[in-house]
C-alpha cells in the first residue's frame, strides 16, 4: 500500500453547483416549487457591455453647469388630454401594497415627488397614503383587479395595463399566505392568511383586438384624460410594442428578465423571458417602423441600477427608464448593517429574496408592523430622492460628454460593446470593429 | 324620460352627458337609442339615474358602473357590468362572456343566457342569469353571490374562494376545490331575496349550492394536481 | 389579431345586394384590423368541368390578358379572363394540376390565392374600406361571403399574410386569435408536401385543413381534428361552397356571435359588425359554443 499517491484536487461540478444542488435537496423535502422575490440574478448580456465613445476632435463636449442638458420627458402625448410631464426620465415601477408595507409605499412617493418623477401601484390598489404621497401617481390595471374602482381610477394621473412583467410573462399561479393581513386582505377582498392565487391573463379581455376595446373603456370612464401605458415582460418586444400601439397605447413599458417581482417560482424568473438588453432595439424598431417612435413613448425597465444605465437605454431609443429593485435599495433593502438578522433567516445582505414570507428585517417587504416601524418613510424618502439625483446628474455628465444638450439626443452611435452578445443585442459595433453582428449579412 | 340618439351623439356623446349629471340631478330617467352594438355604453356612471338603452350593447356595457340602473333591452356583449361597484344592470337577453367580471357589488341581472366566465373573480357583486351559464363561471370567484336558473357549463367555481353560488339546472362539472355544499334556511332565505330583487319567480329549493372546499387555502403537496 | 365576418343569403332575392350588406360588416370591423383585408365571395358559379382561379400579382400593371392567351395556348384548353384591381378572376377547363404547374414555371410572381367553382379571393394590405373599393365590391352580387380585417401578430403585415387562407376547391379559412404550436406544425406539413409564403399561424391552419381534406376526411371530420392538433386561441370561420362553418377552440377567449333571420344568417367577431343588417334587431342571437362545429349551407 503506497500512501504518497497523491489525490487529485476535489472538483465541483459546474452543471450541478452548489445552489443546484441545495435546490435539488429542498424540492426532494418539500415538494414544492421555490418561490422568491427580486429578478433574474444570473449573469447576462447587460448594459456593463456598452461604453460611451464620449468627445473627441470631431465631437465636442457640453460645459457642466453653465450649458444645459435637459433630463425632462412628457409621457401621453398620443390621445390623453392630460400628458405627465416628469422632470427626470427615471420613473418608480409598480410594486403593490402588499408586497410592500405602507411605509414602504409612502417612502417612494416622497422620493419620487422630491425628484419630480411618478411612482406606481401594483397588485392591490390605491392606498390613500401613496396617492397623497406621490405628487404623480400611475394606476395598474392587472389581472387581479385587486382593489380596482372607478375613483382611485379618476384619481391616477396615469394607467398602466400590466399584460405581463419581466420576471414572469405569462405568470399566474400560487403566492403563500404570509402576507394576507387584515388591511391587505380587506383591500383585495381575500380571506385574511391563505394563498393568493393570481390569475395569468385579464378576466375580460385577450389579445390586442380586445384590449383596444378595453382601452376606449377605460378612456370612456376617465374622460379620455390620462395616459395609458400598456406594460409587457421580454417576451416578444418587437410585436408587443407593435401590438400595444394598435390597441391605442400613450406609452408601451418593456420590462427585461432583470425586473423584480415580489415572489414567483424561481424556474420563471430565470428562464422565461429575455434580458431587458435584448429588449430595446426590437421595441424600438417597431415603433419606427409605424412612424411612431416618440410619439408612443418607450419606458424600459429590469436592472436599471446607475445614470450610465439610464444614458444606454436613451441611447438605444428609451424615452424614459423605470427602477424597482434599485429604489427598494436605495430606501435601505438588504443593507449589510442588517447582517446579523439576514443570517438569523438564513441568508446575507444583498441576497435576502424570500420577501413573500415577510420578515424583511429592513421593515420594507413586509406587513408586520414591528418590522415596518423600522423604515423611516422620510428618510427613506430622501435617500431615494438622492439616489435618483445621482443617477440624472450621472446620465447627465455622459451625455453632456457626448455633446449633447438633452439627454434624449443620445444615440445608438454613441456606443460601443465590449462583447459579441452585447453587440448583436444592442446592434452597436464591437469596440475597435465596424462589426454589428447579425448585420448587413454577417 | 330623456332620449339620447347613440348614432347621433356617438358613444362619447352619450357617456359625457351622463358623466357630467350632477349627484342630487332631476334628469333621471334617460333612454339611449339605436346602440347598434357599440362598445362602452353607459360605463363609468355615478349617479342614482336610470339608463335604458334601446337595443343591443356591444363589449362592457354598464362598466364600473355606481349606484346607476342600467337596463338593456336586448342582449350584451362580453364584460357587461364588468368591475361593478353598486347599483343595477339588467339584460333583458343574453349576456356574453365575463358577465360581471371582477365586480364590487351591486347586481346584475342577466334574464336570458350567459356565456363562459360569468361572474369571474368577483370580489362582492351578487349575479341573477334567468338562463344558463357557459364554462368557467364563477372562476376565482372571491366575493358574492351568483344564481343560475339553468345549467352551468365545465368547471363551475374553479379556484373558488368565499364566493357562494346556486344552481337549480345541471352542472356539467365542477372546477377545482369547488363542491356542493349544504342548503340551510338561512341560505333559501338568501336566495329567495336575490330572486326577489331580480324580479325572477322561481323556487329556492329547487336549487343547490356550491362554494369552495377551502383545500388551496394553503399550500399542500397532495393537493398539487388542483393547480 | 383581427375581425372576422360572414354573411350567407338564404333568401336568394338578396343575392344582388351581396356587397352592398356585407360593406358596412366589413368597415365596422376596421379598429380590431387595421392592417390588411380580404374577402371570399360565392358568385358566379362556372360551368361544369370549369374552375375559375383568384389570382394576385403586385403589379397594378400586370398583362393579365397576355398570361390568358398563353395559358390557353399551352392548355390548349378555354381560358377567359376578369381584371379587378391588382387581382384577377381565370376561368378555364383546363385540369387544375395543369394550371398551377404552369403558373409555377412560368409566372412565378404570380400568387394563386383561391380555386373552385364559385368562390373568389380578393386581399390586400391597407384599411377594409379601401380594400372593398379596390376590388370594386359595394356592387357584387352571390349567395354568401366571409371576410377578415388583420391585425398581424406575430408575422409581417404582407398582402400574402392577409386573410382568407384557400384550403382546397371552394375553400378558404379566415381566424381570429393566435396559435401557439404551428411553427412545428408548419415543419410537419411541409414534410407532407404542404408549400408556405408566409410565417402566418393562420396559414398553417390552412394547410393543416388541406392535407387533412385531401386524405379525405370530411370537413366536420376535419374541424373535429383540428380542434385537437391545433393549440391555441382561434375562432374559425370556414367559407364552404354552399355556406360558412364557425368553430372556437376549447377555451374560447375570442369572442364570435352567430345572428340569424328568414333572409340570411350572418357571423362577426363583434354584434356592431351585425347591427347594420336589415332586421339584425329581431334577430335570433346566440354565441357559437366552444369546441362545436356551426354549418350552413351544407359543404
Amino acid at each position: 500500500m503506497d500512501t504518497n499517491i497523491p489525490r487529485t484536487t476535489p472538483r465541483k461540478s459546474a452543471t450541478f453547483d452548489d445552489y443546484t444542488l441545495s435546490e435539488i435537496r429542498r424540492a426532494a423535502t418539500t415538494g414544492i416549487y421555490d418561490i422568491r422575490g427580486a429578478g433574474a440574478k444570473r449573469k447576462l448580456p447587460h448594459f456593463d457591455d456598452l461604453l460611451f465613445l464620449g468627445a473627441s476632435i470631431s465631437r465636442y463636449p457640453l460645459e457642466g453647469y453653465r450649458e444645459k442638458c435637459g433630463t425632462n420627458v412628457v409621457l401621453g402625448t398620443r390621445f390623453a388630454k392630460k400628458p405627465i410631464e416628469l422632470k427626470i426620465p427615471i420613473t418608480i415601477a409598480g410594486m403593490s401594497f402588499g408586497s410592500l408595507s405602507a411605509e414602504a409605499k409612502e417612502a417612494l412617493g416622497n422620493g419620487a415627488t422630491l425628484a419630480g418623477t411618478s411612482t406606481t401601484t401594483g397588485d392591490g390598489g390605491m392606498t390613500q397614503e401613496e396617492r397623497g404621497h406621490s405628487k404623480t401617481l400611475v394606476y395598474q390595471y392587472l389581472p387581479s383587479r385587486y382593489g380596482m374602482n372607478p375613483d382611485d381610477l379618476r384619481k391616477a394621473d396615469a394607467i398602466e395595463v400590466v399584460v405581463g412583467q419581466g420576471a414572469k410573462p405569462g405568470g399566474g399561479g400560487m403566492l403563500l399566505g404570509q402576507k394576507i393581513s387584515d388591511r391587505v386582505a380587506q383591500m383585495r377582498c381575500l380571506p385574511k392568511g391563505i394563498d393568493q392565487r393570481s390569475a395569468c391573463r385579464h378576466p375580460d379581455w385577450t389579445g390586442p383586438d380586445d384590449l383596444e376595446i378595453k382601452l376606449h373603456e377605460l378612456r370612456e370612464i376617465t374622460n379620455w384624460e390620462k395616459p395609458i401605458y400598456i406594460k409587457v415582460g421580454g417576451a416578444r418586444p418587437y410585436y408587443d410594442t407593435a401590438l400595444a400601439v394598435k390597441s391605442g397605447a400613450d406609452v408601451v413599458v418593456v420590462d427585461g428578465m432583470q425586473g423584480g417581482t415580489a415572489a414567483t417560482q424561481e424556474v420563471f424568473i430565470e428562464h422565461v423571458g429575455q434580458p431587458t438588453l435584448a429588449c430595446i432595439r426590437p421595441a424600438v424598431q417597431a415603433l419606427q417602423d409605424l412612424g411612431m417612435h416618440r410619439k408612443v413613448q418607450l419606458i424600459v425597465s429590469g436592472g436599471i441600477r446607475n445614470g450610465a444605465d439610464v444614458a444606454k437605454a436613451l441611447a438605444l431609443g428609451a424615452d424614459a427608464v423605470s427602477i424597482g429593485t434599485a429604489a427598494l435599495v436605495a430606501l435601505g433593502d438588504n443593507d449589510p448593517h442588517l447582517e446579523e438578522e439576514y443570517q438569523k433567516l438564513g441568508t446575507t445582505a444583498g441576497a435576502y429574496d424570500d420577501w413573500h414570507e415577510g420578515r424583511d428585517p429592513a421593515g420594507i417587504t413586509t406587513q408586520d408592523p414591528e418590522l415596518a416601524k423600522r423604515l423611516d418613510p422620510k428618510l427613506a424618502g430622501r435617500r431615494l430622492a438622492n439616489y435618483l439625483k445621482v443617477m440624472t446628474l450621472e446620465a447627465q455628465t455622459i451625455a453632456r460628454a457626448c455633446g449633447k444638450n438633452h439627454v434624449h439626443n443620445l444615440e445608438p452611435e454613441d456606443l460601443v460593446a465590449l462583447t459579441v452578445e452585447a453587440a448583436a443585442m444592442a446592434q452597436v459595433p464591437l469596440a475597435g470593429t465596424s462589426w454589428i453582428p447579425g448585420k448587413n449579412g454577417y | 324620460m330623456i332620449e339620447i340618439d347613440l348614432e347621433k351623439e356617438g358613444v362619447r356623446g352619450v357617456n359625457s352627458r351622463l358623466h357630467s349629471l350632477p349627484k342630487d340631478t332631476n334628469e333621471r330617467h334617460w333612454l339611449v337609442k339605436n346602440p347598434m352594438g357599440q362598445h362602452a355604453i353607459a360605463c363609468g356612471l355615478d349617479a342614482p339615474i336610470t339608463v335604458e338603452i334601446a337595443g343591443h350593447a356591444g363589449f362592457y356595457c354598464g362598466g364600473m358602473n355606481k349606484q346607476a340602473e342600467v337596463i338593456v333591452h336586448g342582449h350584451a356583449g362580453p364584460g357587461v357590468a364588468e368591475n361593478m361597484m353598486s347599483g343595477i344592470v339588467r339584460v333583458d337577453g343574453n349576456a356574453s362572456q365575463s358577465a360581471g367580471a371582477t365586480g364590487n357589488g351591486g347586481l346584475l341581472v342577466i334574464k336570458g343566457d350567459a356565456a363562459s366566465r360569468c361572474g369571474i373573480s368577483m370580489k362582492g357583486i351578487d349575479i341573477v342569469v334567468g338562463g344558463s351559464v357557459g364554462h368557467m363561471s364563477a372562476f376565482m370567484a372571491q366575493r358574492g353571490h351568483l344564481v343560475v336558473l339553468g345549467d352551468a357549463g365545465e368547471a363551475l367555481g374553479d379556484s373558488i374562494y368565499e364566493a357562494r353560488l346556486y344552481v337549480r339546472g345541471k352542472v356539467t362539472s365542477l372546477g377545482a376545490d369547488c363542491i356542493e355544499k349544504q342548503m340551510t334556511e338561512h341560505h333559501l332565505a338568501k336566495l329567495a331575496r336575490f330572486l326577489d330583487q331580480a324580479e325572477i319567480k322561481a323556487n329556492p329549493h329547487d336549487f343547490r349550492r356550491y362554494g369552495s372546499a377551502r383545500k388551496l387555502y394553503n399550500f399542500n403537496i397532495d393537493h398539487a394536481d388542483a393547480y | 389579431m383581427c375581425g372576422i365576418v360572414g354573411l350567407y343569403l338564404k333568401n336568394p332575392k338578396l343575392q344582388p345586394k351581396l356587397g352592398e350588406l356585407f360593406k358596412p360588416m366589413l368597415i365596422e370591423m376596421t379598429s380590431r384590423g387595421p392592417d390588411s383585408a380580404g374577402v371570399a365571395i360565392y358568385r358566379n358559379p362556372a360551368k361544369k368541368g370549369f374552375t375559375k382561379f383568384s389570382l394576385a400579382h403586385d403589379d397594378a400593371k400586370f398583362g393579365w390578358k397576355k398570361l390568358s392567351t398563353a395559358l390557353k395556348t399551352a392548355t390548349k384548353k378555354q381560358v377567359s379572363v376578369q381584371q379587378i384591381g391588382n387581382h384577377a378572376i381565370i376561368t378555364t377547363n383546363a385540369k387544375e394540376e395543369a394550371v398551377t404547374a404552369w403558373l409555377r414555371e412560368h409566372h412565378k410572381d404570380v400568387r394563386i390565392v383561391g380555386s373552385g367553382q364559385a368562390i373568389e379571393i380578393f386581399k390586400e394590405t391597407g384599411l377594409p374600406e379601401k380594400v372593398y373599393e379596390k376590388f370594386d365590391l359595394a356592387k357584387a352580387k352571390g349567395s354568401h361571403i366571409i371576410g377578415h380585417t388583420r391585425m398581424a401578430t406575430e408575422s409581417a403585415v404582407t398582402t400574402a399574410g392577409s386573410h382568407p387562407f384557400a384550403t382546397g376547391a371552394d375553400l378558404c379559412l379566415v381566424h381570429n386569435g393566435s396559435l401557439s404550436n404551428h411553427n412545428r406544425l408548419r415543419e410537419n406539413l411541409k414534410r407532407e408536401g404542404l408549400e408556405f409564403q408566409t410565417e402566418n399561424d393562420t396559414e398553417v391552419a390552412a394547410a393543416y385543413m388541406t392535407w387533412k381534406l385531401r386524405q379525405g376526411s370530411s370537413l366536420k371530420q376535419t374541424l373535429e381534428d383540428g380542434i385537437k392538433d391545433l393549440d391555441g386561441f382561434y375562432t374559425f370561420c370556414v367559407g364552404t361552397h354552399d355556406g360558412f362553418a364557425v368553430v372556437r377552440d376549447p377555451i374560447a377567449c375570442k369572442h364570435a356571435v352567430l345572428a340569424e333571420t328568414d333572409d340570411w344568417v350572418a357571423m362577426a367577431t363583434e354584434f356592431r359588425a351585425i347591427a347594420h343588417l336589415p332586421g339584425a334587431d329581431k334577430a335570433k342571437i346566440w354565441e357559437p359554443a366552444p369546441q362545436t362545429i356551426y354549418n350552413w349551407g351544407g359543404h
